[in-house]
């Protein structure tokens, strides 16, 4: 008994059933994904699985389309922004409160983990209660605004754990030799934390780039993002147009992820 | 002179605490006027009518049978959903935490392939997967297994099979991060000493996996609950969650008062399981960085 269980090869086949679960599960997780990408080269009016043939007739539409070159500018515009904003305050917030020994920073911390916890349909209908009366709805100003608070939990917490494998100790000794406190920063500090700084600046990206609820409150008409165009037109109809968008947005994040991933272990070779 | 120096050195100290806490101060005063203020407003708004205080929206809420079956069905599917995928996520975190690091690396990819993709998207594929032609149905039809299409969406099985597929990272993630850290020594221990595989599992493996469990549950359950986009795409209107009424009463009817009482009941349900959660597993940990 004992010597089966320590054999692999019958505790491989023991485990069968779980290797079939587990598969199933990641086509589960994996189809949707697998799916959308064929049928955006469909020719068809409609959606077919696979494609009886292939065709860029729904790129060549989205592209031709000022609506939707429209929105993706103002996407890509109000993401970007959000970075320059939530990044920034991110990380001078969390390397703040990372050092203040005050009571009160703990407090500080919770409350800018708050739009993180908030149920964002109650972010969104308060954002739009404010800036209905500060003129700020359908600006991209106050996009810009409600996506950074809500980029911000996610600039903290992945600045605050770069922080904690940093040694503090470096930028003291910088100090102490005659940098200033901003120098000291910049050149020693900064360049130890710019794996995280970079995955903060990409969760900053993509939580705006990605966002819907807040946007349909916020941003209407010509000013409306990708994603807020696309969900009012899923409720008209499920056009594959729509697939060819979902196509670019699915590669766009995985070039993403695979820069984000390239950089970080570019940072670690270095270092060895 | 000692103490002097001392003193001076003190309020030095003190002076850096303050400047560094100050480095905060640009990104709390955003959220204090883009959120904090406007939620406070809304807080404020749920108990005020024309005429002064009043209790009256949250009594509507409780008096209405309509707002019942909207709690109803939202608590409903969230709960499927949070049990969904918890059989779903529980194998799969395990065998994960069972494979050599690579190996975990590549199935981890898996998981986090589709909790990158927006959400909208993956929204949208399975609107279109769960139609009544769509590849779902011809797949079961052509296998054999249904004769008639069954209809998948735009009703609660839609809902909740989309809203499984976007939760189920933040529940595989936090129950990895919680079974990776589970001595593998135990179980070869308890089996060396003769006790089953399957004994051995159920009496040491699964209770420590379960802070895990727990906190991935309270995580998907609280996510549900104030989820909009999926539900209201995939149930076509007609399943009607606590999301689409604050929606519907703020956007259609500028019902303020409605909108804000719902809200609360929302915000205060979130933060007493959120709460909860802390308890067990600290939020820095949740996020998949431990």
């Amino acid at each position: 008994m004992m010597d089966m269980d320590s054999d692999p090869t019958v505790s491989h086949l023991r485990r069968l059933w779980l290797y079939l679960y587990c598969l199933a599960v990641a086509i589960f997780l994996l189809a949707p994904i697998l799916v959308v990408i064929p049928m955006s080269f469909s020719p068809s009016e409609f959606l077919e699985f696979p494609p009886s043939s292939l065709s860029l007739r729904w790129y060549q539409s989205l592209f031709n389309s000022p609506e939707w070159t429209g929105a993706a500018i103002i996407s890509l515009k109000a993401a970007v922004l959000t970075v320059l904003v939530a990044t920034p305050l991110g990380i001078a917030a969390a390397y703040g409160l990372q050092y203040s020994e005050m009571g009160i920073a703990k407090l500080v911390r919770s409350a800018l983990i708050i739009p993180l916890i908030v149920p964002v349909i109650i972010v969104a209908i308060g954002v739009f209660y404010l800036f209905a009366r500060l003129n700020l709805v359908n600006t991209l100003t106050g996009l810009v605004l409600a996506h950074s608070v809500l980029a911000l939990p996610f600039v903290i917490v992945v600045v605050s754990a770069g922080l904690q494998r940093f040694d503090i100790n470096q930028e003291l000794v910088a100090r102490s030799l005659g940098a200033s406190r901003v120098k000291a920063f910049m050149t020693v500090t900064l360049p130890q934390i710019r794996p995280s700084v970079m995955s903060a600046a990409l969760f900053a990206f993509i939580t705006s780039f990605d966002e819907v609820v807040v946007a349909l409150f916020v941003s209407r008409g010509p000013s409306s993002t990708l994603t807020r165009k696309m969900f009012t037109s899923l409720r008209d109809q499920v056009s594959p147009a729509i697939a060819a968008i979902s196509t670019i947005l699915i590669l766009t994040t995985f070039l993403l992820a695979l820069a984000a991933l390239a950089s970080a272990r570019g940072d670690k070779q270095q270092k060895s | 002179m000692a103490p002097h120096a001392a003193e001076a050195m003190e309020g030095d100290a003190r002076r850096e605490r303050l400047r560094l806490l100050a480095l905060s101060s640009p990104a709390f005063l955003l959220v204090l006027i883009v959120l904090l203020i406007p939620v406070g407003w809304l807080f404020f708004l749920s108990f005020v009518d024309k005429d002064g205080f009043t209790l009256s929206h949250y009594a509507r809420l409780w008096q209405n049978d309509a707002y019942f079956e909207i709690f109803r069905v939202t608590f409903l599917s969230s709960f499927l959903v949070t049990v969904l995928t918890v059989v779903l996520g529980y194998p799969l975190a395990y065998l994960l935490s069972q494979l050599p690091r690579r190996a975990a690396i590549i199935g981890l990819t898996v998981v986090l392939l589709p909790f990158w993709t927006s959400l909208l998207v993956r929204t949208y594929a399975w609107l279109v997967l769960l139609q009544r032609k769509g590849l779902v149905n011809s797949t079961l039809m052509s296998l054999g297994i249904i004769d008639e299409p069954l209809n998948l969406v735009y009703n609660m099985s839609g809902v909740v099979i989309g809203m499984v597929h976007i939760m189920l990272p933040f529940m595989v993630l936090p129950l990895y991060a919680t079974m990776r850290s589970i001595d593998p020594g135990l179980m070869r221990a308890a089996i060396s000493l003769g006790a089953p595989r399957h004994k051995a599992f159920f009496t040491i493996f699964a209770p420590l996996s379960l802070p895990g469990v727990i906190a991935g549950s309270l995580l998907v359950f609280i996510y549900c609950l104030g989820f909009y986009i999926t539900p209201q795409v995939l149930g076509g209107g007609r399943i009607n969650l606590v999301s689409m009424k604050i929606l519907e009463n703020a956007t259609i009817y500028s019902d303020w008062g409605a909108a804000s009482a719902l809200g609360v009941v929302l915000l205060v349900v979130t933060l007493l399981l959120f709460k909860a959660i802390q308890i067990i597993v600290p939020v820095d940990r949740l996020m998949g960085r431990s």
